[in-house]
């Protein structure tokens, strides 16, 4: 009863936005799509959401086809578009009700699956939506996309452009939500908030590289990263970068994240380079990989 | 049932909470009919009269005092040559130049004809036809004193039959022109406010992305569309009663048909225009696209209307284009309707044509919206 994708492509004019995706997530499953921007995550939502009919490839939602089912499918959904697209001029309780109603269902009747999130923006229910702060703005999407108690829930970068307490919150209430056996796909550019997924699946350019658990994708980076810091980062870069042994050098923070080309690599080694080059306060350590790392490397 | 009447009512608080678009619906529309028929009248006045009177008799003097009595003609002045006259109507300083030739008189008596030289100004074509016909019928009428004033001289004229034609003026019969356009005129408000604001409203949703969060949930087609139409339809019937009420009260214009007639014909017609509306909208992605769409064909219903040119004198082509025009049959039912008094089987024709032109234009609206690209 989860989301079943497979070989599914499609083009835009001479733009290949998806290129034979197949995926499953699991009924009650908290599935994760990172990827850069331009990467067809929208894309790939449009066509589960029944809004785009994919050139080739089957889908199934909630055991629905996107196809032939599509009605049953936009009764069992929820969606949350990356853009804000409620009704601005509407308050926040006419937003709600119209969305209950046009589902055929009430506020009141499924008032426990929203209550959570609803009760955080209750003292506003009378304000219009387009005087909501960005934090607020979503958690009433969220309410909109819950409103008639979907099986499966899609949030297309619910969290962009949200400040990081939101983003917070944002995560706990998916992960609430999840207890409840909805089925959430949700799309991310935030590498951090891949952790919080149960399973992530890495996108670029309309292609999946990896599918996996937040730790195992992690697990799976072949080489051992080491932290570079020193007095200059610009010149630190671009040293790296002419560096012999250099295999991949990312800013990653206030560090360069450094991997080398060969497998016997001493941090002393590159210590001993970077003195030469005349930097000072050096710091190179040993650390764990994280999904960044982990998508740099797939993506190269 | 339950959601269509949710989305009235929503559609409704929309269009209430905008500050900009109620004025915008409302009050111009009004302001415009208050304005528009009181300027918008075929009838020219005030035209700027000179002559040249090459003969300077009675008989010369006394048709230039007819042109001076006409309530038409301002006679401003006797040109000595017609170089003058011409060059004072290239300045834009006359608009008509009677030209009288020598021995007017003379070859009037003697011959029993002469010509005159009238020479019009017709930048304004319009105009111009106008002050043409005005010129002539005091011509005639001094033609007319001239004939029996050589009977009474005695002179031997042929017995020539004088017919004297008196026009009546039926259904208007002071030839009133606001009679004859207000009711035009309140079709184009109707039609105006009714086309914009359908063909804007679901570009709107469009761009705003709320369209996008309503083609997922369950909602069926026919009942977005009811929903989204039947307000703009309640708000060209109240444009009606309030622009049917000014004409009443401020222009005192007829209304000697049934008022549930007129009513009946124009939700019929309101219905044109929304499918009309709904389609460009489907058509479109931004709100200037769909208002550029929607004022092009305006400008064509508007001036294709025989409102403001009548239908007949256009070329064979033009006329076939105008069976097309929406607004043409709401411009006559409306005059036959107010002005002549005319019945259910009167308009029939009208009826059907629009009847028919609703079930096409709102059959391809549900068509070409679709919930998936």
């Amino acid at each position: 009863m989860g989301i079943k994708v497979i070989n599914i492509s499609k083009t835009y004019d001479k733009i290949k936005a998806l290129e034979n995706i197949s995926f499953e997530v699991k009924p009650g499953e908290l599935f994760g799509l990172i990827g850069p921007d331009g990467a067809g995550k929208t894309t790939l939502f449009r066509i589960l959401t029944t809004l785009l009919i994919a050139d080739t490839g089957e889908a199934t939602v909630a055991g629905y086809d996107v196809v032939q089912e599509y009605k049953s499918i936009r009764n069992h959904v929820g969606y949350m578009p990356g853009r804000f697209s409620l009704y601005q001029d509407l308050t926040v309780e006419e937003n709600l009700n119209f969305f209950a109603t046009i589902f055929g269902t009430t506020i009141e009747e499924n008032y426990d699956l929203i209550k959570d999130i609803y009760v955080q923006i209750e003292p506003f229910k009378n304000r219009r939506a387009g005087k909501l702060s960005g934090g607020m703005k979503q958690k009433l999407a969220l309410s909109c996309a819950l409103i008639h108690k979907p099986k499966v829930l899609f949030l297309d970068e619910p969290t962009t452009g949200v400040d990081p307490v939101s983003r917070k919150e944002f995560w706990e209430m998916l992960k609430r939500l999840q207890k409840k056996n909805i089925t959430i796909l949700v799309s991310t550019p935030y590498m951090d908030e891949a952790e919080l997924c149960d399973r992530i699946a890495l996108i670029t350019d309309g292609k999946i590289l990896e599918i996996d658990t937040p730790e195992a994708i992690k697990s799976s980076f072949p080489k051992k990263i080491y932290r570079v810091k020193s007095s200059g980062t610009f010149q630190l870069i671009q040293d790296l970068g002419a560096y012999d042994k250099t295999h991949s050098a990312y800013p990653f923070g206030e560090y360069i994240h450094f991997t080398s080309t060969s497998t016997d690599f001493k941090a002393k080694d590159l210590v001993d380079f970077l003195k030469e080059k005349n930097h000072s306060n050096i710091e190179v350590m040993e650390t764990d990989p994280t999904i960044e790392d982990t998508f740099m490397e797939l993506s190269k | 049932m339950n959601i269509i009447r949710y989305i009235i009512q929503k559609e409704f608080r929309q269009i209430f909470r905008n500050k900009a678009m109620l004025p915008i619906i409302f009050v111009m529309p009004l302001i415009q009919l208050i304005i528009l028929s009181n300027a918008a009248t075929f009838e020219v006045k005030n035209i700027k009269f000179g002559y040249i009177d090459n003969d300077k008799t009675s008989f010369s003097r006394e048709l230039i005092e007819k042109f001076n009595a006409s309530t038409y003609f301002n006679v401003l002045t006797d040109y000595p040559t017609a170089k003058m006259a011409s060059s004072a109507m290239l300045n834009g300083n006359v608009d008509v130049v009677l030209e009288i030739p020598p021995y007017f008189e003379r070859n009037l008596l003697k011959d029993k004809k002469t010509d005159l030289s009238l020479t019009i100004n017709a930048i304004d074509g319009a105009a111009a036809g106008v002050e043409n016909v005005y010129a002539s019928q005091i011509v005639q009428q001094f033609n007319k004193k001239a004939q029996i004033d050589f009977r009474l001289q005695g002179v031997a004229i042929d017995q020539q039959q004088l017919i004297e034609t008196i026009p009546l003026f039926w259904y208007n019969e002071t030839l009133n022109y606001k009679t004859f356009m207000v009711p035009g005129i309140l079709v184009l408000l109707v039609t105006m406010i009714t086309l914009f604001l359908s063909g804007m409203n679901v570009v709107r949703e469009k761009e705003i992305g709320t369209l996008e969060q309503i083609n997922v949930t369950p909602i069926k087609k026919y009942h977005f569309i009811i929903g989204k139409l039947f307000p703009f339809l309640v708000l060209g019937l109240v444009l009606l009663t309030v622009g049917l009420i000014i004409a009443k009260l401020l222009f005192n214009i007829p209304i000697i048909g049934s008022i549930t007639l007129m009513y009946g014909y124009t939700i019929i017609y309101i219905l044109v225009i929304l499918g009309i509306g709904l389609f460009i909208s489907n058509y479109t992605e931004t709100q200037q696209q769909a208002m550029f769409i929607a004022w092009f064909f305006m400008v064509i219903f508007i001036l294709m209307s025989g409102l403001f040119t009548p239908i007949e004198s256009m070329p064979k082509w033009a006329q076939i284009l105008t069976e097309f025009n929406p607004i043409k049959y709401f411009v006559q039912v409306m005059r036959m309707v107010m002005l002549k008094g005319a019945g259910f089987t009167d308009i029939i024709p009208q009826l059907l044509k629009t009847l028919l032109y609703a079930i096409v234009m709102n059959g391809l609206a549900v068509w070409s919206y679709k919930k998936v690209s």
